[in-house]
């Protein structure tokens, strides 16, 4: 088990990157710790599938430096990193039995058989793979195999870090919810260092104790679910986590005050100045809204159900505004007022958040 | 592939593909077999025979020897063109620019006409003006393809090789780029060696693929006709007379018709025969 | 090691181009050189073979013979292939099973075997000595071949597509037509491909059904070479130039072999 570094590091797959967009992974620092449950949270192509593969070797940086408990691995293979890895799709070796598939890394590795034979009895027991160990791998179920794929990493006792990269993609929903309340079991069990990619907020917040979330090659937040929610960093987290996301309005600022379309909004995190930025911006939740007599004056536009709550679209001019009421709330008439709540209630600069 | 509606009609579109390839193939084979059960001495009479030209055939030495000859040729060939054709899917560039110029070069012997390949093979083999046959004579070996049985094996198999390894290296090329990343990547993460990666991640996502390449190789190997006759003409002596070679000699050379049209249809009856065992064995266990 | 991959391919290449190369090197030299000196590049350099094969009828009408029943034959098999291996990939029939089994077997069948009774049945019908017998002769082992490799291309197509079309209102044969044959055109190109380049190769069944009207180039090249002597500088050329159709169809379909192979199971 190891502490994982990740020191200036950018990585391009142009051979001569030029503009800023042809990095993939743009210049990043980082610290995992060692037995942390890490989420890697992002859309498609934002960097987190690049980053994962420079962490577990498959990939060499173009810059920068890979370090595990403070020893340089950039250049050192994946098989001799002590890195697992479960894919997206389910790799087994189809011509092997279960049993086979889980002794492959160790005999790959030159373990005695006894000792295997004890470890992976181990393992097929943690992951409930027992009755199958002597069936062919290739006539399992989706799920099954999946569980081969994490066995395969579970069984080598030194591995530093298993990595995920979106393990559950091809799972049936109802099994998706107890692969992962297994990985979670196993994580508590085993303490080893856990990365798992994700573009779905559910999976990475029922995982995960700290969430990366990655946005065009850059690292935007590294926090606790909390944290991402009640203090997005970057008006993307704030966007990108909740269901709906974040309300992004235009701002200016008047001394520390932020006004909206001329309207001053009331924030207990005032900025201290633009300090230079071209894009001024606030950001509440739709949770932080509320109706109020006076405020901001807008029209409602639809109202959806979402169960135990209900979404408010409101317009205030051309802007767009969500608002979150409890569930057979009275709702005003046509014509109200709203207002954020001060304490939720941020200003961003290009995107940051200030203050 | 269970999920097909069953519909009566769907006969229709079938049918003239049926229609055409019977007419192709049933009038014919029932020609063969007419011939096969009686005699003739011209004149178009014919007398019935039964199964006199089937016990003939079978129990004729040249047949045997044809056969044998033929069975040897295809065991040769398949023994070399397969792993050799794997081999050079494995090492040759996987994606990019040299993958299509490497597809491109390697296709070609496969579109060039099977008499042209015989020709070619015999400009390029004999000993005066070949270059091949200049170059192993240069190497102090005596090499004459049209004298010598053995050099007149070694050019056949030679040539079937330049001929048709190129096939074996597209399916297997095929079988390999269907492999996803994440297999090989894997196996990197658990330590497997380049024989490990080999025996137990390309090898069995080859297998599909490679069952149709033996199969081909082995029917059209078993079928081999122009190109010999071209090259060797089936010499010298019965040296390369393969099955087809010495069933046409027999039906359109000698005009046999009786004996020519068992042999056609023995011939026939093997080539089925040898690819139903080729092919349920190598989907036994696929069915498990 | 692995540095040293592109080895293996090279000289496979390498083996697969010198014959090629002594066909063109022959091509370009003249008869007394050709027999009398072993040179490695032509020294007297001509043109004369070649001048000869595009001015005399009975050479470059061989030529159009080859192509017009190669792609008659083509075109013949594709069509017919179409929907039959729509109806072996979507629906279950009496003997389907049987059918396509059958169909497959005539692969199997030694074109030998064949050349007697295809030379009576076509005199029998009079098509004797015409392109269009040798398209159809060659639809005996292209025509299955089309419709196995159509049929693996039209199962990777989900049925929800057909049922999608139908919902939408159309007709069985404009949906066939329109988006059907759109979705399968990597197919048809595959197996046109194929149909193209096993018609091409063929000799045996083409020679014994033509004698002078439809008579194929590698049938005249097979003539030339037993009457008129050793002329062999005309041999190579007439070679050489039968190559140049087949890498023409493989320059074009180049990006789709691998695939095309691996989908459509040929």
């Amino acid at each position: 088990m190891a502490r994982i570094s990740l020191q200036n590091l950018r990585h391009s797959y142009l051979d001569t990157p030029r503009a800023e967009a042809d990095w993939a992974l743009k210049s990043m620092n980082m610290d995992w710790s060692d037995g942390g449950a890490y989420a890697l949270l992002g859309p498609s192509g934002c960097g987190k599938t690049t980053l994962l593969s420079i962490i577990s070797g498959l990939l060499t940086p173009s810059e920068g430096r890979v370090l595990f408990d403070g020893e340089d691995v950039t250049d050192i293979p994946p098989d001799q990193r002590n890195i697992a890895q479960v894919f997206q799709f389910p790799v087994v070796y189809d011509t092997m039995t279960v049993y086979d598939n889980l002794a492959f890394p160790l005999r790959n590795r030159g373990m005695a058989e006894a000792d295997l034979d004890k470890k992976v009895r181990e393992i097929a027991a943690m992951l409930d793979l027992e009755d199958t160990l002597k069936k062919r791998a290739s006539g399992l179920t989706a799920d099954g195999k999946q569980k081969i794929s994490l066995g395969r990493g579970l069984v080598r006792s030194d591995v530093s870090a298993i990595l995920f990269d979106e393990p559950l993609t091809v799972i049936d929903p109802h099994l998706k919810w107890i692969l992962r309340s297994k990985l979670k079991e196993l994580h508590q069990r085993i303490g080893t260092t856990m990365i798992y990619v994700t573009h779905d907020q559910t999976e990475a917040l029922t995982f995960a104790d700290q969430v990366v979330v990655m946005h065009e090659g850059t690292v935007v937040q590294i926090g606790t679910p909390v944290d991402l929610f009640e203090r997005p960093k970057h008006t993307f987290v704030g966007h990108f986590i909740g269901s709906p996301g974040m309300n992004v309005l235009p701002c200016t600022l008047e001394g520390a005050t932020p006004y909206f379309d001329g309207i001053p909004v009331p924030t207990e995190h005032p900025a201290p100045g633009n300090g230079g930025a071209e894009r001024l911006e606030i950001g509440v939740r739709p949770e932080f809204v509320s109706f109020a007599e006076d405020g901001i004056p807008v029209e409602i536009v639809r109202l959806s159900d979402a169960g135990h709550y209900q979404i408010v679209d409101l317009r205030h001019g051309e802007h767009l505004i969500k608002l979150l009421a409890p569930e057979g709330a009275e709702l005003p008439s046509e014509a109200a007022h709203i207002r954020f709540d001060p304490s939720h209630t941020r200003i961003y600069a290009d995107g940051w958040m200030m203050g | 592939m269970n999920n097909k509606t069953a519909y009566p009609k769907a006969w229709l579109f079938v049918l003239p593909v049926v229609a055409l390839v019977a007419f192709n193939a049933l009038i014919p084979l029932m020609t063969v077999v007419n011939y096969s059960v009686q005699e003739t001495f011209g004149n178009n009479v014919f007398f019935f025979e039964g199964v006199k030209w089937f016990e003939e055939v079978l129990n004729s030495e040249r047949f045997h020897a044809s056969l044998l000859r033929q069975l040897a040729f295809t065991g040769i060939i398949l023994a070399i063109e397969i792993p050799l054709g794997v081999a050079i899917a494995l090492t040759m560039p996987a994606r990019g620019i040299w993958a299509s110029v490497c597809l491109v070069l390697m296709a070609l012997p496969l579109l060039i006409p099977w008499n042209v390949v015989g020709a070619m093979w015999n400009i390029f083999a004999l000993p005066e003006i070949g270059l091949l046959g200049q170059m192993i004579n240069g190497m102090g070996i005596d090499y004459n393809f049209t004298q010598q049985p053995m050099a007149a094996w070694f050019t056949t198999i030679l040539m079937d090789v330049w001929h048709w390894t190129s096939l074996v290296v597209l399916l297997a090329y095929a079988g390999l780029r269907s492999i996803p990343d994440a297999y090989y990547q894997a196996a990197k993460i658990d330590g497997a060696s380049g024989w490990a990666v080999f025996r137990y991640i390309q090898l069995p996502k080859m297998k599909r693929v490679l069952t149709i390449a033996v199969l081909l190789r082995f029917m059209d190997s078993f079928m081999i006709y122009t190109e010999p006759f071209v090259l060797t003409g089936g010499g010298p002596g019965n040296a390369t007379t393969f099955l087809s070679i010495d069933l046409v000699k027999i039906a359109l050379g000698q005009f046999d018709l009786g004996p020519a049209a068992a042999m056609s249809l023995i011939y026939f009856l093997i080539v089925l025969l040898l690819s139903w065992v080729f092919y349920t064995l190598m989907m036994r266990d696929e069915e498990q | 090691m692995r540095k040293f991959t592109w080895l293996a391919p090279t000289l496979y290449i390498l083996f697969l181009m010198l014959p090629i190369y002594w066909l063109l090197n022959m091509s370009f030299k003249t008869t007394n050189e050709i027999l009398n000196n072993f040179t490695l590049w032509p020294q007297n350099f001509t043109l004369d073979n070649y001048i000869k094969i595009f001015t005399d009828p009975t050479w470059y009408n061989g030529y159009f013979n080859s192509l017009t029943y190669v792609l008659i034959n083509t075109a013949i098999s594709v069509t017919v292939a179409l929907p039959a291996a729509y109806a072996f990939s979507r629906y279950r029939f009496l003997g389907d099973k049987h059918m396509f089994f059958w169909l497959l077997t005539n692969r199997m069948a030694p074109p030998a075997v064949f050349a007697l009774p295809f030379f009576q049945l076509y005199s029998a019908v009079n098509l004797f000595d015409t392109h269009i017998a040798v398209a159809l002769a060659h639809g005996l082992f292209n025509i299955p071949l089309a419709v196995w490799i159509l049929e693996g291309f039209m199962s990777g197509v989900p049925k929800q597509l057909d049922e999608t079309a139908y919902v939408d209102g159309y007709s069985f044969w404009r949906f066939f037509l329109r988006i059907f044959l759109p979705t399968i055109a990597a197919g048809i190109g595959v197996a046109a491909f194929f149909c193209f380049m096993f018609s091409w190769v063929e000799l045996l069944l083409a020679k014994t059904l033509t004698s002078v009207a439809a008579k194929p180039i590698a049938a005249t090249m097979t003539r030339t070479a037993s009457t008129a002597g050793y002329e062999l500088g005309l041999l190579a050329a007439a070679g050489s130039l039968t190559i140049v159709p087949g890498a023409f169809v493989i320059y074009f379909v180049r990006n789709y072999i691998a695939k095309g192979f691996a989908l459509g199971r040929v």
